[in-house]
């Protein structure tokens, strides 16, 4: 016979298990930030160093530079450190956040097939882009508001191809994080733009390689940006303030620099002192 | 084939380096998992055995309803449970997004339709068994159904694993409100969509080999338990 009393055993039960599950407070802050920091390695090199430093853990939730502004505004972020300057500027204009800063920049790069059926390969981020759609070759689009995928948007149309007329068969918006498009351009052997630090660290590639590198325009520039306390009165203001001092002091710049895989530096500090 | 005998190689290597990190991620993958699994039994098997016994309107209603709930997307749960913990959300003073407890709940609303549906048709079929029997006792609906619950508790552990189950292997619904933040809401499922993101695809399959051994192990248990249970009690 089912007892009240086994009833509320059950439930004194759930709620334990609950509990345990639930870490004990702890001092933590939470970044919203990209898949391409998250994904390189980079925070799993900085975040220790900073917590040695400060006490303060950081709780990263890796998305894509539009979700990861999105998830700020509606406050679920103390700081957020992406990689899109129009759409960071616009988020702090609407007084979402209080101020942006640059921290470090690295490149993206085009990769695809090494056989270069577009003869894309070179410097020239646009001519490569014209000779893709050209010659109709596949190319994978992020499709997801990225900051990958703006600057994949801005190359297209500085390179004169308008997307809404070129799209074919030959352009799939894949609508994914950096990791899954790069997989799909792995197994179709198609064209994609990545940032570098990504490719570096990404292992399924197939017969991808590096085609278009070195272009001034691929610069990819990263800010950080400390959400407002004024709309969101519970964002840990010092602590988070903490954090965007650290990673633009001369500390965290360092730290930034160091790190590498396979003796390649994935990203270059550039805060202003 | 290459990487697949890599995968198991790999996953051969890290159950015996009993990698610290892994445990800490599959001992989280269980509790959540189990603790959302245990809340939508405390909700899900009254109302499945209230279905099955009792008369009210909107009985047949509801009945469709759990049934087809089995079948909810969990990516739609998520977001859900996610638009209400978050801070611009109603729930959103509790400050409980992105932490274990959100996870939970966005599991327990995931599987408590499917612990419901099944005990709905368990009960039911002892109902047309043992409703006269009950009847002549005297014995209210409710007073039946919670009967009925208890005779069939042993088929009812299969409702609580096929819940378990759900709960254990999605990741639409983790992956939106635990937000896979590393040490914190990292869980079997949402590590195993990150490898897969970095293109690491043998240590992909590796985990996802070690979170089916898992599964098939708490299974073993559950019916070695039930067998006992069974024989002592039964």
């Amino acid at each position: 016979m089912i007892t009240r009393r086994s009833y509320l055993a059950a439930l004194a039960a759930a709620a334990i298990l609950a509990a345990t599950a639930s870490n004990a407070q702890e001092r933590f802050i939470t970044v919203s930030s990209t898949t391409s920091t998250e994904q390189s390695g980079l925070f799993a090199h900085l975040l220790p160093a900073f917590e040695k430093a400060s006490g303060i853990k950081v709780r990263v939730v890796a998305l894509g530079t539009g979700q990861a502004l999105d998830m700020a505004r509606r406050g679920d972020a103390d700081v957020v450190f992406v990689h899109d300057k129009a759409a960071e500027e616009k988020f702090v204009a609407e007084g979402f956040g209080i101020k942006r800063q640059e921290v470090m920049y690295n490149d993206f790069v085009v990769i695809g097939p090494k056989s270069d059926p577009a003869k894309a390969a070179g410097k020239d981020i646009l001519e490569g882009l014209r000779r893709i759609e050209a010659s109709k070759s596949p190319f994978v689009s992020r499709g997801d508001k990225s900051g990958t995928h703006a600057a994949e948007l801005r190359y297209w149309k500085a390179a004169g191809v308008d997307l809404d007329k070129a799209k074919g068969p030959w352009y799939r918006d894949t609508g994914s994080g950096m990791g899954p498009a790069l997989n799909t351009a792995a197994s179709m052997n198609a064209y994609i733009l990545a940032d570098r630090g990504t490719w570096l660290s990404f292992k399924n590639r197939g017969d991808l390689g590096i085609i278009v590198e070195g272009d001034t325009k691929l610069f990819n520039q990263y800010g950080v940006i400390l959400v407002n306390p004024a709309k969101h009165p519970h964002v840990k203001q010092a602590d988070g303030q903490k954090f965007i001092d650290w990673v633009v002091s001369a500390e965290g710049q360092k730290a930034i620099a160091d790190y590498k895989i396979g003796g390649e530096q994935l990203f270059f500090p550039n805060a202003a002192r | 084939m290459t990487a697949l005998s890599d995968s198991f190689l790999t996953a051969w290597q890290l159950v015996v380096a009993a990698d610290a990190r892994l445990a800490a991620i599959v001992l989280l993958s269980l509790r959540v998992s189990l603790a959302a699994t245990l809340i939508a039994c405390i909700v899900g098997m009254p109302i499945g055995a209230l279905l099955a016994v009792g008369r009210f309107p909107g009985r047949r209603a509801l009945i469709v309803l759990f049934n087809g709930l089995m079948g909810l997307p969990p990516v739609v749960v998520g977001l859900l449970v996610y638009l209400l913990l978050s801070r611009a959300g109603p729930l959103g003073q509790f400050g409980l997004l992105f932490s274990p407890a959100a996870m939970i709940i966005a599991q327990a609303i995931l599987v408590t339709p499917i612990v419901a549906a099944l005990t709905r048709q368990v009960v039911a079929d002892e109902w047309s068994e043992y409703r006269e029997q009950l009847r002549s006792l005297g014995a209210s609906r409710t007073r039946a159904a919670a009967t009925l619950l208890w005779d069939g508790r042993f088929s009812l552990s299969t409702a609580a694993l096929a819940g378990f189950g759900r709960a254990i292997a999605e990741v639409g619904a983790v992956m939106i409100v635990g937000g896979n933040i590393d040490g914190v809401t990292r869980v079997m499922t949402t590590t195993i969509a990150l490898e897969t993101s970095k293109g690491d695809l043998p240590l992909a399959l590796a985990l996802g080999s070690i979170l089916i051994a898992v599964v098939l192990a708490i299974n073993a248990v559950a019916y070695a338990m039930r067998g006992w249970a069974e024989r002592h009690w039964g």
